[in-house]
């Protein structure tokens, strides 16, 4: 199991934020968390990461619990990426990537050719290693989100985090990204993101995870989870859940929005 | 896992040009710090060639026959040698603090006394000399002084609430200005006629009359903190990214960074302690460096440190040439200082 947490707790100062939550996340496994802002998806990732250490209940990964592991070891079970943010110094595509390759390191040495080779690989796996000596701050948005991405994967965990990766990029870039993202999970890592969009669990999760009011409100494949009625308590509007291409994809689609639209097609016709 | 079983050809010699470019850049620095050594050993009033200096050095070492007088010794020894060293080490220290501070503090427009240890330190050695100490307890309490100013910003910093680097900097600049108007104060109280001179001159920074003692007083900290800082110059890349994100790659960024800190304090210290205020070297040679050689303090400690040490003595060398009077080191720095910082925050930013 990558991810087993049971009976998760969390509460900043007096406000409690997470109320119990339990699920069981497979190895090889992509899982979707959908809620809307603040109902805690990033206060469960920093649990999950170890960076909020103070909760109550079990959280483990790969079969460890991080509150016993220390921060190099924590690092080498589950990496994180974050939304891509400008940084303050302007590094070389190829030591951003470096910067993950550490936890191995003895203490009070640099990267080596080993870990230099490592961060090449990474690169090349996401299918930019022509960036391996730009500037970060020169390339696109959606190139430094797949370069934070070959910096989880240079790290070597198993597991990864991702916090809205998408929220910041183009329709394209988002495309390139999520499913560059479905393709690591292919390959065996398991990954827990959030998404603020139904629509790309049904096409990228293997499972979706339902935060609302700081518990689990559902669990499984998003074709099960992901309802009219679901999303539309959740966001509190009006949506219909649509089939496509023979129900290989579903769309969710603001059902007041489409009435309205027609209402202005009839308008005009008279 | 996935990755490490691929085979890879080779791409660890692929250094990017970027990089080897620093290196050259760096290999550069030293070179022009070297030489600038040895001119600056012959520069001066009394003039001592080439070879007579090289003799005298090695006649150190391996006895020599004399040529060069006694006189010429004694200077070259006690005045002209220390001052360079002197010059040197200030510069180096005072330049890698600075960009070590630029980079736990995420912001390039840090300097070395962004946490007091400046005006902490002015304010020891103005009251040391009120006191009427001797010089080497004016030193020694100016550098108490900046330790305690840094060590008292960090204890109210950990007991503030809010973001954790901005309230560091706040409490920086109150705790610095408390300082300051504390040296104000002893301006106020002091004899006109010695004190307040000595007081004023030691705030503008000048390294007239370095000795050797000192420069032996100062050598072990300025080792060991940029022997600290070179070890850790990788990991403070990571420092730069923010604490969660550093925690989730395998380091304890707090820890790190409170390591830094100190390490770049006692340097501050150590060096503003023995020469007076010396402002903008800290400050604008990280600038320049990062200019030259990138970013990545694997590059940028090194050259910081080399090209602080020629660019200090440069403006030593200066400050005693260029007039009969000398001008305070701390003065030509702030007219170098001030004109470029105004151009870094006036240029268009490279896209």
């Amino acid at each position: 199991m990558s991810i087993s947490v049971k009976n998760l707790t969390f509460a900043y100062g007096l406000h409690e934020v997470l109320h119990d939550l339990t699920f069981d996340i497979p190895d090889g496994t992509l899982v979707n968390v959908l809620g809307p802002n603040g109902v805690g998806k990033s206060t469960l990732f920093r649990c999950i990461l170890g960076l909020n250490r103070d909760h109550q209940g079990e959280v483990l990964v790969n079969g460890k619990d991080l509150k016993r592991l220390s921060i190099r070891e924590r690092a080498k079970e589950v990496s994180y990426i974050p939304q891509s943010h400008a940084p303050v110094y302007d590094y070389e595509v190829l030591d951003v990537v470096l910067m993950a390759t550490g936890s191995d390191l003895k203490p009070l040495t640099n990267p080596g050719c080993e870990q230099r080779k490592r961060a090449y690989a990474a690169l090349k796996h996401i299918g930019i290693q022509e960036f391996a000596h730009r500037p970060y701050m020169q390339i696109s948005g959606g190139e430094q989100q797949l370069v934070l991405i070959a910096r989880a994967l240079a790290q070597n965990a198993r597991t990864i985090v991702m916090d809205e990766p998408t929220s910041a990029l183009d329709y394209g870039n988002t495309v390139r990204v999520l499913s560059c993202v479905r393709q690591l999970a292919r390959e065996g890592l398991s990954i827990i993101q959030s998404t603020h969009n139904p629509d790309h669990a049904f096409l990228y999760a293997d499972k979706t995870l339902v935060l609302r009011d700081g518990r689990v409100d559902a669990y499984g494949a998003p074709a099960d989870v992901i309802t009219s009625e679901l999303i539309s308590g959740l966001y509190s509007v009006d949506v219909e859940v649509n089939s496509l291409y023979g129900d290989k994809v579903r769309v969710c689609v603001p059902v007041h929005e489409v009435e309205q639209i027609q209402e202005g097609n009839r308008k005009e016709g008279n | 896992m996935l990755l490490s079983q691929r085979k890879i050809c080779s791409p660890c010699e692929a250094r990017s040009r970027a990089a080897e470019r620093a290196n050259a850049v760096i290999a550069g620095l030293a070179v022009f710090a070297v030489i600038l050594v040895a001119i600056s050993l012959m520069l001066g009033r009394y003039p001592i060639s080439p070879d007579q200096a090289l003799a005298m050095l090695v006649n150190q070492v391996i006895p020599l026959e004399q040529t060069w007088t006694d006189q010429q010794q004694t200077l070259f020894f006690n005045v002209r040698l220390p001052r360079i060293l002197m010059a040197l080490m200030v510069g180096c220290g005072l330049s890698v603090a600075g960009a070590a501070y630029q980079g736990t503090f995420q912001n390039p427009l840090v300097s070395p006394d962004i946490l007091g240890a400046s005006q902490g330190a002015a304010f020891g050695a103005a009251v040391a000399i009120l006191a009427g100490f001797t010089a080497v307890m004016v030193s020694v309490s100016a550098f108490c002084f900046a330790l305690l100013t840094v060590f008292l910003v960090l204890l109210i910093s950990s007991r503030a609430k809010g973001n954790h680097m901005m309230i560091v900097v706040l409490a920086g600049v109150m705790v610095s200005s408390l300082f300051q108007a504390g040296v104000s104060y002893t301006k106020l109280i002091a004899d006109p006629t010695d004190e307040l001179a000595d007081i004023t001159y030691w705030l503008m920074g000048s390294l007239t009359g370095a000795k050797m003692d000192q420069v032996a007083a100062v050598f072990p900290i300025l080792l060991v903190g940029c022997a600290v800082m070179f070890v850790l110059r990788w990991r403070i890349n990571i420092l730069t990214i923010g604490d969660d994100e550093a925690s989730t790659m395998g380091v304890d960024a707090r820890r790190l960074r409170i390591i830094v800190i100190v390490v770049a304090t006692f340097l501050t210290a150590a060096c503003v302690s023995v020469t007076g205020m010396i402002g903008w070297v800290g400050l604008v040679i990280p600038h320049l460096c990062r200019m030259l050689v990138g970013a990545d303090h694997r590059k940028l400690i090194p050259a910081s440190m080399l090209m602080g040490a020629g660019f200090l003595l440069l403006v030593d060398d200066i400050s005693r040439l260029a007039t009969t009077a000398e001008i305070p080191i701390g003065i030509l720095t702030a007219f170098v200082g001030a004109p470029f910082f105004l151009y870094l925050i006036t240029r268009k930013k490279r896209v």
